[in-house]
């Protein structure tokens, strides 16, 4: 406990607290809509786009900073989304199956170009995740997220839900499905580029997905699906910073190692109600 | 949040009107040239073959498809202005999310938020549309807090339509209503969709069995891609019109 209490004392340490409790729920809650929308895997596919995007922006502009970094993300992820979207609607091909195709491609190029680009050594840390070096620049960025996630989701939570559910029924009772699903895909795309930069492009997935599915076992009512996963998200993040540093392990893996034991305990906990519960009969 | 009027004010019935409709998905003509007028206060049966276009014509007139040609108007105005209170539509079901953690309940409070808009509070009045609405598809007390996976298929028809009734909506459009309704459920929707045509509603549905058309529904459409014959149940129900819907087909 007291060790804990000067680790507090340093400034790099308050931020990674600050940090993981702001991605945690960012990416908490909207693992809600994750859930709701059935778009893990695709979401996985354009974590993993990330990675060649900031290559491509670090290849042409020689410097990695994060404005440079989530320019290239976005562009990354908007040609493999809209390219095998392109792809599904022209041929008899899945989705996934396009989205796959477009992924590894992006990932391999991403690949084969690290070398040529100068700054290997940040690149590497990105790859990982940066959750130990934030600056308070990043701390306001991820504050920024926090707010318009927030905000939006709250405002349109109805409309959102109405399209998530059945989105002819929505568009009939007068939502604007389209407008809902541009939404949706910013809240996602955003909670993404947060969780990037905590645990890299390949565990980022994790943070986006694992919080809402913990939820989701306990509950019929959709709207503790956003507030409990940004809850679990946040107590999750903030639990592996603490026991990372002590026990000498990576931040980033740490995250999603404690997210993966609480989704482990609370399965095991529920189903093992259930079997008590069907053996009383 | 539309601009129709909900009540009669000019002591007229409102009107639907779908003028020279066509409708393609790519270079498939699903629907040609569908002409049809009817209004509030009554009830039409789509009826035809499978791949007829029945589904799609409902989705036209619910603007949920753009037509190449033609337009569909309610009481003059364009249907796409009358989303969001005056339309209800019931989906057929392999369109809906079933692992939706929603209880029957919610999923008929959604019917509310067409009145409701983004914002406003659910006040008593709404409350009581969604307990009427459950009362009326029998789907209250227990049922009404299950998760809408655990119910079986009849059980799942029955809270949709249950969410379309909620609505209070002036147009109801509803995509084959009967399936998987066992015989009492069957008689109960009979029941409902006589009363909201007695309210002065309009409801629309695309219907197979032929021999219990008549007692449903006071107009009949015979559809196969395009009108083969419109009018009332008695008049428009011949040997001859049907042979004509369902030719080239084995099962009548």
């Amino acid at each position: 406990m007291s060790e804990l209490l000067e680790m507090l004392d340093m400034p790099f340490f308050r931020r990674a607290l600050a940090a993981a409790a702001l991605i945690g729920f960012t990416n908490g809650f909207v693992s809600g809509f994750v859930l709701l929308r059935r778009s893990s895997l695709a979401l996985s596919a354009l974590s993993h786009t990330l990675l060649p995007g900031i290559v491509v922006v670090v290849l042409i502009t020689g410097v990695l900073n994060q404005a440079g970094a989530f320019m290239g993300a976005l562009l990354a992820s908007l040609v493999v989304g809209f390219g095998s979207i392109a792809v599904t609607r022209h041929t008899r091909l899945p989705h996934s199956t396009a989205l796959a195709i477009f992924y590894t491609a992006a990932v391999a190029l991403g690949v084969v170009m690290i070398p040529y680009a100068h700054t290997s050594q940040d690149l590497e840390q990105w790859l990982f995740g940066t959750i130990q070096t934030m600056g308070d620049a990043d701390l306001k960025v991820f504050f920024g997220i926090a707010c318009f996630t927030l905000m939006s989701s709250t405002l349109f939570m109805r409309p959102l839900l109405l399209t998530l559910f059945e989105p002819n029924v929505a568009s009939v009772q007068g939502v604007s499905v389209r407008w809902m699903n541009y939404l949706l895909y910013a809240l996602m795309i955003f909670a993404l580029m947060a969780s990037f930069q905590a645990v890299g492009p390949i565990l980022s997935i994790g943070l986006l997905v694992v919080p809402g599915a913990i939820v989701s076992l306990f509950t019929n009512d959709t709207k503790w699906l956003f507030w409990g996963g940004g809850i679990v998200g946040c107590v999750g993040a903030v639990m592996a910073v603490i026991i990372s540093i002590p026990l000498n392990i990576p931040t980033g893996p740490a995250i999603v190692l404690v997210l993966g034991a609480l989704f482990l305990i609370a399965y095991i906990f529920v189903t093992s109600r259930k079997f008590r519960g069907n053996a009383s009969f | 949040m539309s601009s129709c009027k909900h009540t009669h004010t000019d002591g007229q019935a409102h009107e639907l009107r779908v003028e020279h409709l066509e409708v393609a998905y790519r270079h498939n003509t699903v629907l040609e040239d569908i002409n049809l007028t009817t209004h509030c206060g009554s009830s039409l049966a789509l009826v035809g073959p499978n791949g007829a276009g029945k589904s799609t014509l409902l989705k036209s007139i619910a603007a949920l498809i753009k037509p190449r040609q033609g337009r569909v108007t309610w009481s003059g105005e364009d249907n796409v202005k009358c989303r969001g209170g005056e339309f209800a539509y019931l989906p057929q079901h392999d369109e809906v999310n079933w692992d939706f953690p929603i209880t029957v309940r919610g999923v008929v409070e959604m019917g509310r938020y067409s009145q409701l808009g983004p914002w406003r509070k659910f006040t008593e009045k709404d409350d009581l549309a969604v307990e009427q609405a459950l009362d009326l598809m029998e789907m209250n007390g227990e049922l009404a807090k299950r998760q809408i996976s655990e119910l079986s298929g009849g059980q799942k028809q029955r809270a949709f339509i249950a969410r379309a009734v909620a609505q209070e909506a002036h147009l109801l459009l509803l995509d084959e209503p009967f399936t998987g309704l066992d015989r009492e459920h069957t008689a109960n929707l009979t029941r409902l969709l006589r009363k909201l045509t007695m309210e002065n509603r309009l409801v629309i549905a695309s219907h197979h069995d032929i021999n219990t058309l008549a007692d449903i529904f006071d107009q009949v459409l015979l559809l196969n891609r395009r009108v083969i014959a419109f009018g009332d149940c008695e008049d428009t129900l011949t040997e001859e019109n049907l042979s004509l819907t369902f030719q080239n087909t084995t099962h009548v």
